[in-house]
């Protein structure tokens, strides 16, 4: 078995095969989640971000609303809310721009889920912070500076 | 498998509102050990809530939800002693599923 496993390195497609491993997954079971965003997620700015999602130039809009503490002091735990009057709601994501990745959570709701979800993210800095919400198949966006004290992304 | 979580929900007027508070470390993969080791990310990446077998719920978590994610939102519908369940998967391919009756 080893024997094998040395030649397999040593002609050089050991490379190649790891090439292969990772993309079916099988390297970091984390990275084989089929429904996960990854792409989106990874993605650091928020320019980046939106395009992930497929929302390349959203509206600002005045019924997208985000909830939020004007100063937070303890940046590993703000509660940051999302919440819209827009009808047909399908999706809702919150970015925060100063991150480190925009995307913090993005959630997909149902025929009868009302578009108000609240969560709590970790900010590293102050930053403003957007709420993308899709409405009818369109996007919409709003922000809101949330100035943070104490960052929560430090070792 | 990680610790229960705290599941809450409520009807009132027709709407059924959910709180959900899940017991996770949610390791960014930013931070550094004492010994300058970055500590590997370690976070959950999908939560789906369901009423009793509709979801209601499909969310995508990144690694900057803080510890011990929290989570509260409505859906129409849902009645007293109906069943609510919320099952999460982290980035190791963890899993976890809870339920709750509305109260």
């Amino acid at each position: 078995m080893n024997n094998q496993r040395r030649n397999v390195l040593k002609t050089g497609s050991g490379a190649a095969l790891m090439g292969i491993l990772a993309a079916a997954g099988i390297i970091k079971p984390g990275m084989a989640l089929a429904d996960w965003n990854k792409a989106a997620f990874d993605a650091k700015s928020m320019a980046d971000t939106l395009k992930a999602l497929g929302a390349a130039s959203p509206a600002d809009s005045k019924d997208v609303q985000v909830t939020g503490p004007d100063i937070a002091e303890n940046g590993a735990v703000v509660p940051v809310g999302v919440s819209s009057t827009l009808p047909n709601v399908t999706m809702v994501a919150i970015l925060i721009e100063k991150n480190p990745n925009a995307l913090a959570a993005s959630f997909v709701l149902p025929e009868g889920t009302e578009a108000n979800v609240q969560t709590r993210v970790k900010m590293g800095q102050t930053s403003n912070v957007y709420a993308l919400v899709k409405s009818d198949g369109k996007f919409f966006m709003a922000t809101k500076e949330i100035k943070v004290t104490l960052g929560g992304c430090g070792g | 498998m990680g610790n229960p979580m705290k599941i809450r929900a409520a009807n009132k007027d027709g709407v059924t509102e959910v709180k959900v508070l899940v017991s996770h470390e949610m390791e960014t993969g930013q931070r550094k050990d004492s010994a300058g080791a970055i500590v590997p990310a370690w976070f959950i990446t999908e939560l789906i809530a369901k009423h009793n077998d509709k979801v209601v719920l499909a969310s995508e978590f990144g690694p900057s939800v803080s510890k011990n994610p929290y989570l509260a939102f409505k859906f129409k519908g849902g009645a007293k002693g109906d069943k609510i369940v919320v099952s999460w998967k982290d980035n190791k391919g963890d899993t976890r599923t809870d339920e709750a009756a509305i109260g």
